[in-house]
């Protein structure tokens, strides 16, 4: 008997050090990337120090570069995006959680969340062949001769209207990072005790003052760590910004004008980069890195505030 | 008066707020339809015969399939998914059963959550460093290796959040019998969560299988059919990436197809595995 339990607890520490291994290498795997992408991309922030953040130059002749042209159109797709898909998921949510007829929930909920699975890829060759035309001839051609001759806000109306550009990649990005907020939102209006809202609708409220009077107010870090989760995703997606957004080193002078993203840059020129290209395309992914963990750490950290609370008042 | 000016105002307010996010609602729905809409017409268009039995065509010549590709990613997908299952379901398990309260623990969980939508062409830009500057060339394993590094975290949180929801009752009444920790672990509480499990793992198959970035700067491409893991290899979304980009409309037609293919997959694993998930758990 004795044998039998010294083997089961020498069977039991091994188990126990070998799951430990598996999840440790999570933190191996993040403490990985940034080392090796730190030490790839010395030789640029050595180059050019902390200039390197705002100095507006991409010349691969003469090895001059700078990320602020990149750092531009990835903060203004992003922006785009969210300023479009945090009132469609709300929205989106609202309806899910108060007005759907209850057999209609599911099926919709689910449509919402494959719109989550479809490759980013597919968005992509969407948004260049199909959408980009579609936006050129009716949105970007009405909006350039009602809007581009108005003073102070007109340059943001001019440049060419191919469909290409700034804003047709902020367009497609909103509609890939809907369902993530629309989710998130969905799952935290859910969360709200039955109580308060059913007290707030006998007190003769409407629908409309029940969520934005008590689910809102109620479960307010929930929701900025949803759309803190889609700004995450927003400014790290690849291929879906890379097919609309131009591709063009320049400084974007409207909103129609072509750009590029620190992750464009990178898929379109990594193939063929060498010396100090090669580090600044390290240096760009590792400032990317840093931005998104940031931000997707804040929305992680108020997620967790959201379910302690939870936790606390029912 | 006044009041009823008041409730007619609420009145139109309410209207005005339902209405909009009915309207988002249709939005979300007709963004959804048209994406679909647009890829099965161009997709089926494409759908032939050869795109199963001939390779990607070189440029400027005629015709040409995916058999390279599909077989690639299918390889590339298959080695990330046998890497990724047990060392994702193993960490799982030692997220709920070992180290429920610990420091490490909640670290581990906190960092693996911001993995999941960490930019997966920071992950390629990594797995290029350790497995093809030091290697000195592309290859079908550091594809795999990149989408590991996506897959892993997506099996480890939905193998904790599964094991979680087995009632203690289960663990104590095994333990009570004189089981050891990691018989109870393995035989007891993971089969009592078995089905949420596979849905993650279907779950995670569906996520990697559309991922391209990773790929561009590890498994390259190849024009070529080819099953060495150990050489750049050819997989559906470089090849869409690569031929929607280019002039030749062949390549084009060949892109659409791929991207149906690549999307009817990942919509049948994600539906089979809600239903799979459903029927096992009401029953």
């Amino acid at each position: 008997m004795a044998a039998v339990a010294r083997r089961q607890r020498w069977q039991d520490a091994v188990f126990h050090r070998l799951t430990q291994f598996f999840s440790l290498l999570v933190l191996v795997a993040l403490v990985g990337i940034i080392v090796s992408l730190f030490l790839n991309a010395l030789p640029t922030f050595v180059k050019f120090g902390a200039h390197f953040l705002w100095y507006v130059e991409w010349d691969i002749i003469n090895e001059e570069f700078g990320a602020a042209i990149a750092i531009v159109g990835t903060v203004i797709s992003a922006g785009i995006a969210l300023l479009l898909a945090v009132p469609l998921a709300f929205g989106i949510a609202l309806f899910l959680t108060e007005t759907c007829p209850v057999w209609l929930r599911r099926p919709l909920g689910t449509a919402i969340e494959l719109l989550a699975a479809v490759p980013s890829i597919i968005y992509g060759m969407f948004g260049l062949f199909v959408f980009a035309p579609f936006f050129a001839d009716f949105l970007q051609v009405p909006l350039q001769s009602m809007l581009g001759g108005m003073p102070l806000v007109g340059w943001l109306f001019g440049g060419a209207t191919n469909g290409l550009g700034i804003l047709a990649a902020g367009i497609i990005l909103a509609f890939m990072v809907l369902p993530f907020i629309a989710a998130v939102m969905r799952d935290v209006f859910e969360i709200t005790p039955a109580i308060l809202r059913e007290s707030a609708y006998g007190l003769g409220c409407t629908t409309w003052e029940v969520v934005r009077k008590v689910v809102l107010p109620y479960t307010q870090k929930g929701v900025i760590g949803g759309i803190m989760l889609g700004l995450g995703r927003a400014l790290g997606e690849t291929m879906a910004v890379t097919f609309v957004i131009g591709n063009a080193n320049r400084m974007p002078t409207s909103l129609f004008s072509p750009g590029t993203s620190i992750a464009s840059v990178l898929a379109n020129e990594f193939g063929e980069a060498e010396g100090l290209h090669f580090n600044t395309l390290f240096a760009l992914g590792f400032l990317l890195f840093c931005i998104t963990f940031l931000v997707l750490a804040l929305a992680k950290w108020l997620m967790i505030r959201t379910e302690r609370a939870k936790g606390t008042s029912t | 008066m006044n009041n009823a000016a008041l409730y007619a105002r609420r009145r139109r307010a309410n209207l005005v707020g339902l209405t909009l996010s009915m309207s988002a609602m249709a939005i979300g729905l007709t963004a959804l339809l048209w994406i679909l809409f647009v890829l099965f017409s161009n997709g089926f268009a494409a759908l032939e015969p050869s795109l199963f039995t001939q390779d990607t065509p070189a440029p400027g010549s005629e015709g040409g399939g995916l058999r390279n590709a599909i077989v690639g990613s299918l390889m590339i997908v298959g080695l990330a998914v046998l890497v990724s299952t047990p060392v994702g379901i193993l960490a799982g398990i030692y997220l709920t059963e070992y180290g429920d309260t610990s420091k490490t623990a909640e670290f581990t969980r906190f960092v693996t959550d911001i993995m999941l939508s960490a930019p997966s062409i920071v992950l390629g830009l990594f797995v290029y460093a350790i497995a093809v500057a030091t290697v000195g060339n592309f290859s079908g394993y550091a594809g795999s290796l990149a989408l590991s590094l996506i897959a892993i975290p997506v099996v480890m949180r939905t193998t904790e959040n599964m094991l979680r929801l087995v009632p203690g009752s289960l663990r104590e009444a095994a333990f009570a019998l004189g089981a050891p920790r990691w018989k109870v672990a393995t035989m007891v509480t993971l089969r009592a969560a078995r089905s949420g499990v596979i849905t993650g793992l279907l779950l995670a198959v569906a996520r990697i299988s559309g991922e391209t970035a990773p790929l561009l700067f590890t498994a390259l491409n190849n024009q070529f059919y080819s099953t060495n893991m150990e050489a750049p290899m050819a997989n559906l979304p470089v090849v869409i990436f690569q031929f929607a980009m280019s002039p030749y409309e062949n390549w084009i037609n060949l892109a659409w197809g791929g991207a149906l293919l690549i999307t009817l997959a990942v919509l049948a694993l994600n539906i089979i595995a809600r239903v799979y998930f459903r029927d096992k758990t009401q029953r």
